[in-house]
C-alpha cells in the first residue's frame, strides 16, 4: 500500500491524456472519515425530500423498493450499505479494506494509481466508495443501486468502487450520481474496477445528474473472463461543466462479450469527452460500443476504440451525433486490428434532424415541436438487450426528463 | 370536398405544376396517371402542404376552408392523409408508437389494425428501418387505418409490392375509401354509395391497382398539366396502347 502511495504522490500533478486540466486545489476535499467508522448506520433518514428528488432523477429509490441492495454515500459519508439477497454483498470500501484481506486482490489491480492526477487524488484522499459483489452462481434478480451524492458547494468527492461478478453469477447495478439542487460547483472523482468472471453477467447502468459548474472525472477499467458478459451504460442528459471519461475493458477470456452504450446531451457551456475502449484479447470475443449524443450548444467529443488482438473476434462501433441548437460534435471512432481474421466495423454520423422526418410526423398530425421531440426521443432510444425492465424504465425516465428540459 | 383552383407550383425556380384545376367530391375516388417526373408526387405533396412545394398561384380548398397556406399538421388534423411512396426512417420510434400517433388520442388498437394488413410482426420494429417496398406500403396503410382521414392520397400504392400482397393492399385501400360495402337488407347499393364520404386520389404508374380499386374518374398529369378527365380504365387502356404522349394529344 505504501508503494501505491508513492506512485500516487509522483503522479499528483500529472495531466490526464484527454479533457481540460482541472485545478484540484480549487476544490475543498473533506478529510476522509476514520476508517472503521460505522456511522452509516444512521441511514438515509437524514436525506431531505429535495435530496431524494434529485436521486430519483438518477434512478435511485431511497426507499430501496425494488432493489436487491443499496449503497448511498453523501459527500464523504456512507449513509447506507445493505444487501437484501443471499449471495450479494454491498459494503463501504474503506471498511472492507480493513476487514477483508481478499479486497486487496482487486483494489488498484486494473486501474493505475499513477494514470493521472485524478487517480492519484483518489488514492491519496480516498473518501469512500463501495464494493458490490455477487457470489459464485448467485443470480441477483433485482437491480442493486449505488448512489454518490454531493451537497457541499465547492467540495470534491473521491471514491473508489469495486464491482465483482463471481463465476456464473448475474448482477445488475444502477449507479446514480447527483448533486443537491443548490450545489453549483463541485468535483467528483470516481475510480471503478469491474471484474466479470467466467460465465458471469454484469450490467452497470450509470445515470448522472449534475449541474452547470460540476466537474467529473470517472476512471474505470474492467476485465471479462471466459463467456462473461459486461454491459456498461452511461447516461448523462443533464447539464454539467466538464466530464471526461474513457472506460477501458479487457475481454480476456474466450467468448467474452462487452457492450458499451452512451447517451449524452450537451447543454450550452458544457464539455463532454466521453468514450470507451475495448480490447478483444481472446478468440470469439465480441464488443460493441454505441453512442448517441445530442448537443444543444455544448461541446461533445465522442470517442470509441476497439482493439482486436487475435483472430476470430467481432467488434462494432456506432456513433451518432445530432446538433440541435449549435455546439460542436466531434466523433472519433477508432478500430485497430492486430491479427488476421478480425472482423471490425464502425459507422459514425453527425448531423441535424432531417426536415423530411419532421414533416412525415407532422403529416400524421403532430405539431413541429412534438415531431422534433419524438425524433429526439427516438434517437436516444437505444435498444439495450439483456437489460432488466426496471433499468430500461429508469433510462426511459431519464430520456423523458431530458426531453422536457431540451424543448 | 377538395377543390383546387388554378394551382401553380414551383420548387426553387423550376415550375412543377401549371394551372391545375381539380375537384374531388365526397365519396369520389380519382386516379392520377402520368409518366415519371410529370409532377404527380408534387401534386400530392402540395395538397399535403410540404413547404418546399411553393405555391405561386391559385388556391386549395378542403371542406370549405382555404388551406393554401395551412401547415402540414393542421391539414392532417382537418382530415388529409398521405400514403408515401418512400417515407423516411425514424430511428428509435416503433411502428406501435407511430400507430398511436396517427390515432391522435382516439382509441386505437395497434395489434388489431396490424392484423388487417398482415403487419403484426412489425409492431416493435423501427418505423421504415430496413423495410422492403411491400412492407413500406403495408406500414403506410396501417398508419392511415389509425389516422382514418377523409381525403386519402396514395402515392403509387402498388409499387414494389409482390403479387401475394397486392390484393391485400387493394382490399385495404377499398376499405379506407369505404368502397368495400356489401348489400344490407333495407338499403340499396345506391343508398350505400351515397353514404360514402371518403375521398381518394391515387397515383398509379402501372395501373395494377385498377384491378382492385374501383374509381370514379381518371386524369393524366403530363408535363405539369392535368388533362384527359375520363373513365380511368379507358385512360389506362389508351396509355398502354399508344403511350402517354399520344394519349394526351388526342385529348387536347
Amino acid at each position: 500500500m505504501r508503494d501505491l502511495d508513492d506512485k500516487a504522490l509522483q503522479a499528483k500533478d500529472k495531466r490526464a491524456e484527454f479533457g481540460q486540466d482541472i485545478d484540484l486545489d480549487a476544490f475543498q476535499a473533506e478529510p476522509a472519515p476514520s476508517p472503521s467508522s460505522v456511522e452509516y448506520q444512521a441511514g438515509s433518514s437524514t436525506l431531505s425530500a429535495a435530496d431524494k428528488e434529485r436521486m430519483i432523477l438518477s434512478g435511485i429509490e431511497v426507499s430501496g423498493v425494488g432493489r436487491a441492495g443499496s449503497f448511498l454515500q453523501k459527500n464523504s459519508t456512507v449513509l447506507e450499505a445493505f444487501s437484501r439477497q443471499d449471495g450479494l454483498e454491498v459494503m463501504p470500501i474503506r471498511e472492507a479494506l480493513e476487514r477483508h484481506p481478499w479486497v486487496r486482490d482487486y483494489y488498484w489491480k486494473l486501474a493505475s494509481v499513477d494514470a493521472d492526477k485524478y487517480t492519484a487524488q483518489a488514492r491519496l484522499k480516498l473518501h469512500n466508495g463501495y464494493i458490490i459483489r455477487a457470489l459464485p452462481g448467485s443470480k441477483i434478480t433485482y437491480p442493486v443501486q449505488a448512489c454518490m451524492y454531493l451537497d457541499q458547494e465547492g467540495a470534491s468527492q473521491h471514491v473508489h468502487n469495486l464491482i465483482i461478478a463471481e463465476e456464473g453469477s448475474e448482477l445488475h447495478i444502477i449507479a446514480g450520481c447527483a448533486t443537491a439542487a443548490h450545489v453549483r460547483r463541485a468535483l467528483h472523482i470516481g475510480i471503478s474496477e469491474f471484474y466479470v468472471k467466467k460465465r458471469a453477467k454484469l450490467s452497470f447502468t450509470m445515470i448522472h445528474t449534475w449541474a452547470e459548474e460540476i466537474v467529473v472525472r470517472p476512471r474505470s477499467v474492467g476485465i471479462v473472463e471466459e463467456e462473461g458478459i459486461f454491459l456498461n451504460n452511461y447516461i448523462c442528459l443533464m447539464p454539467v461543466k466538464s466530464i471526461q471519461t474513457y472506460p477501458t475493458t479487457y475481454l480476456a477470456g474466450k467468448g467474452a462479450v462487452a457492450r458499451f452504450s452512451n447517451l449524452l446531451v450537451g447543454s450550452p457551456g458544457s464539455e463532454m469527452d466521453v468514450g470507451g475502449r475495448i480490447f478483444l484479447q481472446e478468440a470469439n470475443t465480441r464488443a460493441e460500443i454505441i453512442s448517441r449524443a445530442i448537443t444543444n450548444g455544448g461541446t461533445i467529443i465522442s470517442r470509441g476504440a476497439l482493439i482486436g488482438e487475435v483472430a476470430g473476434v467481432k467488434a462494432h462501433l456506432e456513433c451518432r451525433g445530432l446538433i440541435l441548437k449549435g455546439g460542436t460534435m466531434h466523433a472519433i471512432p477508432e478500430l485497430e486490428g492486430r491479427a488476421d481474421g478480425v472482423e471490425m466495423s464502425h459507422e459514425a454520423a453527425v448531423g441535424k434532424i432531417a426536415q423530411e422526418e419532421i414533416l412525415y410526423l407532422m403529416s400524421r398530425g403532430l405539431s413541429e415541436d412534438e415531431a422534433t421531440s419524438t425524433i429526439v426521443r427516438g434517437f436516444l432510444n437505444v435498444d439495450i438487450p439483456d437489460l432488466p425492465p426496471q433499468l430500461k424504465a429508469e433510462i426511459d425516465r431519464a430520456v423523458g426528463q431530458s426531453d422536457q428540459e431540451m424543448m | 370536398m377538395l377543390r383546387i383552383e388554378d394551382l401553380q407550383v414551383k420548387i426553387g425556380d423550376r415550375k412543377i405544376l401549371e394551372h391545375i384545376d381539380l375537384e374531388i367530391h365526397p365519396g369520389e375516388t380519382h386516379i392520377l396517371f402520368g409518366p415519371n417526373g410529370s409532377g404527380k408526387t408534387s401534386l400530392l405533396m402540395t395538397i399535403m402542404g410540404y413547404p418546399q412545394y411553393r405555391i405561386t398561384g391559385g388556391k386549395i380548398f378542403f371542406k370549405g376552408e382555404d388551406i393554401t397556406n395551412m401547415p402540414v399538421n393542421e391539414r392532417a388534423r382537418l382530415g388529409i392523409g398521405l400514403s408515401y411512396q418512400r417515407p423516411p426512417t425514424i430511428h428509435g420510434l416503433k411502428i406501435r408508437q407511430m400507430v398511436q400517433i396517427c390515432g391522435r388520442g382516439k382509441e386505437v388498437d395497434p395489434q388489431e389494425l396490424a392484423k388487417q394488413v398482415n403487419f403484426s410482426e412489425f409492431l416493435d420494429r423501427e418505423v421504415n428501418a430496413g423495410f422492403s417496398g411491400g412492407e413500406i406500403k403495408r406500414s403506410e396503410l396501417l398508419q392511415l387505418l389509425a389516422q382514418d382521414p377523409d381525403l386519402l392520397l396514395f402515392d403509387e400504392p402498388e409499387s414494389g409490392v409482390d403479387l401475394e400482397n397486392i390484393s391485400l393492399i387493394g382490399r385495404t385501400i377499398n376499405h379506407l375509401l369505404q368502397r368495400d360495402m356489401r348489400a344490407e337488407p333495407g338499403k340499396s347499393m345506391r343508398e350505400l354509395r351515397q353514404e360514402r364520404k371518403k375521398m381518394g386520389l391515387i397515383i398509379t404508374h402501372t395501373g395494377f391497382i385498377l384491378d382492385y380499386v374501383t374509381a370514379d374518374k381518371g386524369q393524366v398529369l403530363y408535363g405539369g398539366v392535368l388533362t384527359c378527365a375520363s373513365n380511368p380504365r379507358e385512360i389506362f387502356k389508351c396509355i398502354s396502347e399508344v403511350g402517354y404522349e399520344e394519349c394526351v394529344r388526342c385529348a387536347t
